[in-house]
């Protein structure tokens, strides 16, 4: 049986200097497991994007990862506002962002269009005031020497 | 082996097993095994990190001592802008210069002048060269080092042109061939290096197939000789043949200034450049056209072998860089001549097992023994954070009970009771017995 390595990360809310941690020790963890680095890079991006959206939108969550032999499957789950249109939010440039963090150079409305172009499948569970979950599949391959 | 040859080494007499260094290495290559540090040679970037946090003076750097200009039938000083810095009150590298052809040298050649020659082939790349962007500069060979062990999604970026000091040797030792009929063998080129991580860019280079360099002085090992040469020196001979462009190279900010664009970042201090380069593989840094990294704070001037404190250093060459034309006049360049004959390529030194399989159960084996391990990342057991000693253990290179914490639970578990060792209070640990 081949093993599955499991990872869960808390995501702190409101902190923009501790996003990115999550996907920070996962990159680590793929590049030790000597996965392809296109799909590193793909992860970590997704990764990123849903962990920057968590703390904006948010107020933090969990990220839970699961790493398969040929794919990286990525939990981003949050107890925030939801999305009221999935639809909407998936256009590039739509944001409901505050100004206030638009004006730190987050929130352009890139986050979900980004991370489904990084991503192999995208899939969106969400309720207004009750929250959003997303769940990302990045297919991955061990890249030999 | 030449892959793994370091400039910076341990003198285990000297070393206490402090665990200084082995705190700081950015990339985890130290290790303390039976009370002395030691390096992991793979993954160590020659950064000098260790050499500069070592209380006991036991890490150095490995430079070559002046005897061997007597090796060559003619000598030349390829002095690194940074030297000029060193000096209070330079207001005329000539000096510096006459006092380097005081010391032997028969021929001096400014890396500062190879530096804008490097600077214009650039420019001219970045223009017509279907370079990737961001263009990420190859001077500082730590850096290089970093990312080809660490980031294989960048490694395409890096600027595959050779560093100021291997294009000086070589423009230096090819003109000094045609005036002296000299064949190249019997011509030496040394560097006078701010760093250990020159050093071994020259015995070890990365991108080129091999260095013009033949050796490399510390400028910490030269400035005593030079500087009395200089007190010396009247009349200076004219031989300076850079200008401000090229000088500045020596300081964080110099090279991007010399491309003449404006959409650059640079950074500094091997920690900070890390968290750039982080930025960078996950698309965050906007739009740039260049970025300048150097592995020491404050750029060379923050080298390991030099003397003078950086941010003097710096103010010394702003000052300086007054009284310099802007630029030397140099005929057209020749971009392929200063190319890199093999491109960066990611060495895959954290990888756990080339067997997927195996990687992933080591994996579930390292989350399993950090559970165990008490998360202090204190450095006792020798390795720099808790999750280091579990991969060491999985590696076979380290025993769960290194860790002091596990070696008192199985000693307590055994029935042997430590409590009296630890749980005294000072004054009864003071008291004589
Ligand atoms: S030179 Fe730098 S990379 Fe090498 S062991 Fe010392 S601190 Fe670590
Ligand atoms: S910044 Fe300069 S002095 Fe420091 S390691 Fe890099 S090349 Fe050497």
């Amino acid at each position: 049986m081949t093993p599955t390595i499991s990872n869960c990360f808390e995501v702190s809310g409101e902190d923009f200097s501790r996003a990115g941690e999550a996907s920070g020790k996962i990159k680590t963890i793929l590049k030790q497991l000597g996965y392809d680095k296109d799909a590193i890079r793909r992860v970590a991006i997704a990764m990123y994007e849903a962990e920057i959206n968590m703390v904006i939108h948010a107020g933090g969550g969990k990220a839970m990862v699961d790493i398969h032999p040929d794919r990286v499957d990525i939990v981003m789950a949050d107890q925030g506002p939801g999305i009221p249109d999935v639809e909407k939010a998936m256009e590039e440039g739509f944001t409901t962002a505050p100004d206030r963090i638009r004006d730190l150079g987050f929130g352009a409305g890139m986050g979900l269009p980004n991370i489904k172009k990084y991503a192999d499948s995208l899939s969106i569970e969400t309720q207004v005031n009750v929250g959003t979950t997303l769940y990302i599949t990045v297919r991955a391959t061990q890249q030999y020497i | 082996m030449s892959e793994f040859f370091h400039s910076v080494t341990l003198d285990a007499e000297k070393c206490r097993g402090c665990t200084n260094c082995l705190r700081r290495c950015p990339t985890q290559a130290i290790r303390v095994r039976d009370g002395k540090a030691r390096i992991l040679s793979e993954k160590c970037l020659d950064c000098g990190e260790c050499i500069r946090v070592c209380p006991y003076h036991a890490k150095k750097a490995v430079f070559d001592s002046m005897d061997r200009m007597q090796e060559f039938d003619y000598t030349i000083a390829l002095p690194a802008p940074t030297l000029y810095g060193q000096f209070n009150n330079l207001r005329n590298v000539d000096y510096v210069l006459t006092g380097l052809l005081q010391l032997g040298f028969d021929k001096v050649y400014e890396v500062s002048k190879s530096a804008e020659i490097i600077s214009e082939t650039t420019r001219r790349l970045m223009e017509t060269g279907n370079l990737a962007r961001p263009v990420i500069s190859s001077a500082c060979p730590a850096v290089v080092r970093l990312i080809r062990v660490r980031f294989p999604n960048l490694c395409h970026l890096v600027l595959p042109l050779v560093s100021p000091m291997h294009a000086a040797a070589k423009a230096a030792k090819v003109e000094a061939a045609a005036q002296t009929g000299l064949p190249l063998q019997r011509i030496g080129a040394f560097f006078i290096t701010p760093c250990p991580a020159k050093v071994t860019d020259i015995r070890s280079p990365v991108g080129p197939d091999q260095s013009w360099v033949d050796g490399a002085f510390a400028i910490s090992d030269i400035y005593p000789r030079l500087l009395e040469k200089m007190n010396r020196v009247e009349i200076p001979e004219p031989v300076a043949d850079s200008g401000a462009l090229g000088v500045s190279w020596a300081s964080s900010g110099g090279e991007s200034t010399a491309l003449l664009r404006e959409k650059y970042l640079a950074a500094d201090g091997i920690e900070n450049v890390i968290a750039v380069l982080e930025n960078l593989d996950t698309e965050q840094v906007g739009e740039l056209e260049f970025i300048e990294l150097n592995a020491c704070s404050g750029g060379c001037v923050g080298g390991v072998l030099t003397v003078a404190n950086p941010f003097v250093a710096k103010a010394r060459l702003h000052r300086l860089r007054n009284h310099l034309p802007p630029a030397s006049i140099h005929p057209e360049s020749n971009a392929a001549s200063m190319r890199w004959e093999n491109p960066l390529e990611y060495t895959r030194v954290m990888q756990l097992s080339d067997n997927l399989t195996e990687a992933m159960t080591m994996m579930q084996e390292i989350d399993r023994l950090c559970a165990l391990l008490p998360g202090l990342d204190c450095g006792s057991c020798g390795a720099p954070t808790c999750r280091t000693h579990a991969e060491d253990i999985v590696k076979g290179n380290a025993l769960l009970n290194d860790c002091l914490f596990i070696l008192r639970e199985q000693a307590e578990a055994a029935g042997i009771n430590l409590s009296g060792l630890y749980h005294r209070t000072p004054e009864e640990t003071e008291k004589p017995l």
